[in-house]
């Protein structure tokens, strides 16, 4: 048996891997193992590829190795959970980054074909976008490089789109030259490498903090595809089913991030909601309450929900939020935590929070589950979130009719936990605030939320 | 005949991608999304070519960079998926 047929009968028990790792991080149960599975699969696929016939020097291999797996290893164990978004965009921008480097590199071997420089191409592309949009992605989400030039939330100026079609249209113009005339010295690579840079950050520097879960995924998905386009380049079987495992998994999950705003990722990427920030202005009265008498009304209630957004995770309240959660169980009531599925930063975002302050997962209910009962809900806790619980979602002449939400404002009780009264990301004033079984509990929400333990104590 | 093979390939593994991942609850959004972002790092089988076939200077180190980065997608994703997964705990386990 020739290497060459061993390599390939790896790359296939490599594939088998993988599928059934994927299909394993499915349920809870299984996830772990799942992981385990998908890592052993990428072991060996790895050890495959090292024996490939036309590798003759090992030391740049050996350094490179070296110095990503100290950095992944470092990264990975250090970073606090809080940061996991930015994490995760920053993975997902080296591998992009390595998938633009491998293409980049096939065109130095042979002779290159029409149908290799396209698929070259559309590696530095992908790989490029992916580049740079998890760059000011991860800048966005970790809010380090400070208001200015990476703005947090999203930034828009006139005639963005026509600069953005004008990039694309160059860019479509440079691969074709290049595809025309391929070689390794063609200016036209280089074109389509700094538009491929410039490209990915036009993309990300329009979208705004609570669209960021539909970025991530998207991205992900981005990887995936530079990583089976750079299989395509250098005729690798694993590359292109690995790739286009990720690829088809990141769209899937954009497109639940979609549906839970109601919004089509067209709308996403290149609108936001600046441009329909007319919904009609409420007035009422907010109704603040202490932190005794939120006590008084929490020792009374037989059943409670919280329902967090992106606050809880800003205040680093879930450790607090639990304990609560553990004080309101042994009182006797029933504890849930309603999650919506773009609570967040990312997709699951809240859930991994809620699982590093060891809540266990039974008590985390998706939305659909926790509104036909909101009802018998005594007092539902919104910690931090607020489109995802706006009612005027419900109303046709609201900038947000459709999107679907928890309907807190169904419960018999209602305590927002919320630093002032500034409106969502979306811009839209939220009914909620003024109704009649609602409760302001104005503050951090860690310092509000251990004060009401501080009751129970 | 190569192309059309690959491709062939390409369109299989697409569909099964949906069919794996369609049905995965909320709870294991993130763990899913890292987990699938460490397997893009398999482009480190392809990295491997480009910087140890030595054919020219600046393909070995186009490929050494490659090799880098895709390292730490592989190694980092892994680790921080496994990291977050073993946070989530069922009622049993968490209970003190």
């Amino acid at each position: 048996m020739s290497i060459e047929l061993i390599a390939n009968l790896s790359y296939i028990l490599a594939a088998v891997l993988f599928i059934f790792g994927l299909k394993m991080l499915g349920h809870p149960n299984t996830a772990r193992q799942g992981n385990a599975l998908s890592a052993l699969g990428m072991f060996i696929a790895v050890v495959a590829g090292l024996t490939a016939e036309s590798i003759v020097s090992f030391e740049y291999i050996a350094l490179g190795v070296v110095l990503g797996a100290v950095f992944g290893a470092l990264a990975s164990r250090l970073v606090a959970m809080t940061s996991m978004p930015e994490m995760v965009a920053l993975f997902n921008g080296s591998g992009g980054t390595a998938s633009l480097f491998v293409g980049w590199g096939t065109l130095y071997g042979s002779e290159i074909n029409t149908f290799t420089a396209f698929t070259v191409v559309l590696a530095i592309l992908i790989g490029g976008i992916t580049c740079t949009g998890s760059i000011i992605a991860y800048a966005k989400l970790s809010e380090s490089l400070g208001p200015l030039p990476f703005p947090s939330g999203a930034k828009q100026f006139p005639g963005q789109r026509i600069v953005n079609s004008l990039l694309l249209l160059a860019m479509v113009f440079s691969c074709i030259q290049f595809c025309i005339e391929p070689s390794s010295e063609s200016y036209w690579l280089f074109a389509v490498l700094g538009l491929a840079l410039v490209l990915g950050i036009m993309a990300v520097i329009p979208i705004g903090g609570a669209d960021m879960p539909v970025v991530i995924s998207l991205l992900n998905s981005y990887s995936g595809i530079a990583a089976c386009a750079a299989g395509f380049a250098i005729n690798n079987n694993i590359l292109i089913v690995a790739g286009s495992l990720v690829g088809a998994a990141g769209i899937i999950l954009t497109n639940i991030m979609c549906k839970a705003m109601n919004r089509s990722l067209l709308n996403v990427l290149f609108s936001g909601f600046g441009a329909a920030k007319q919904g009609k202005t409420i007035e009422g009265d907010v109704k603040p309450i202490s932190v005794e008498d939120a006590y008084y009304i929490l020792e009374a209630a037989t059943n409670v929900c919280f329902v967090p957004g992106y606050g809880m995770a800003a205040a680093q309240a879930q450790h607090v939020v639990k304990e609560l959660g553990q004080i309101l169980e042994a009182n006797g009531a029933e504890v849930s935590y309603a999650i919506h599925p773009v609570a967040g930063r990312m997709p699951g975002h809240m859930n991994v929070l809620l699982a590093e302050a060891d809540v266990p997962y039974e008590q985390l209910v998706e939305m659909e589950e926790i509104n036909p009962r909101i009802e018998n809900v005594d007092v539902a806790i919104v910690i931090g979130a607020n489109d995802v619980v706006n009612p005027s979602a419900r109303e046709e002449d609201s900038p947000m009719y459709g999107m679907p939400i928890i309907n807190v404002d169904q419960a018999r009780t209602v305590f927002v936990l919320k630093r002032s009264m500034a409106s969502g990301f979306a811009g839209v004033d939220n009914p909620l605030f003024f109704g009649e079984n609602t409760r302001m509990l104005f503050g951090d929400a860690k310092e509000s939320i251990s004060g009401v333990i501080g009751e129970f104590g | 005949m190569e192309i059309v093979f690959l491709t062939f390939i390409l369109v299989l593994s697409i569909f099964l991608g949906f069919e794996l991942i369609s049905k995965v609850p909320a709870t294991l959004h993130t763990p899913l999304m890292s987990g699938a972002n460490a397997i893009s790092g398999i482009t480190l089988a392809g990295a491997f070519l480009a910087a140890g076939s030595q054919e020219a200077h600046i393909a070995t180190m186009l490929g050494t960079a490659a090799v880098t980065f895709a390292t730490v997608n592989v190694v980092g994703g892994y680790l921080v998926t496994d990291r977050m997964l073993s946070m989530f705990k069922s009622k049993n386990e968490a209970g003190k």
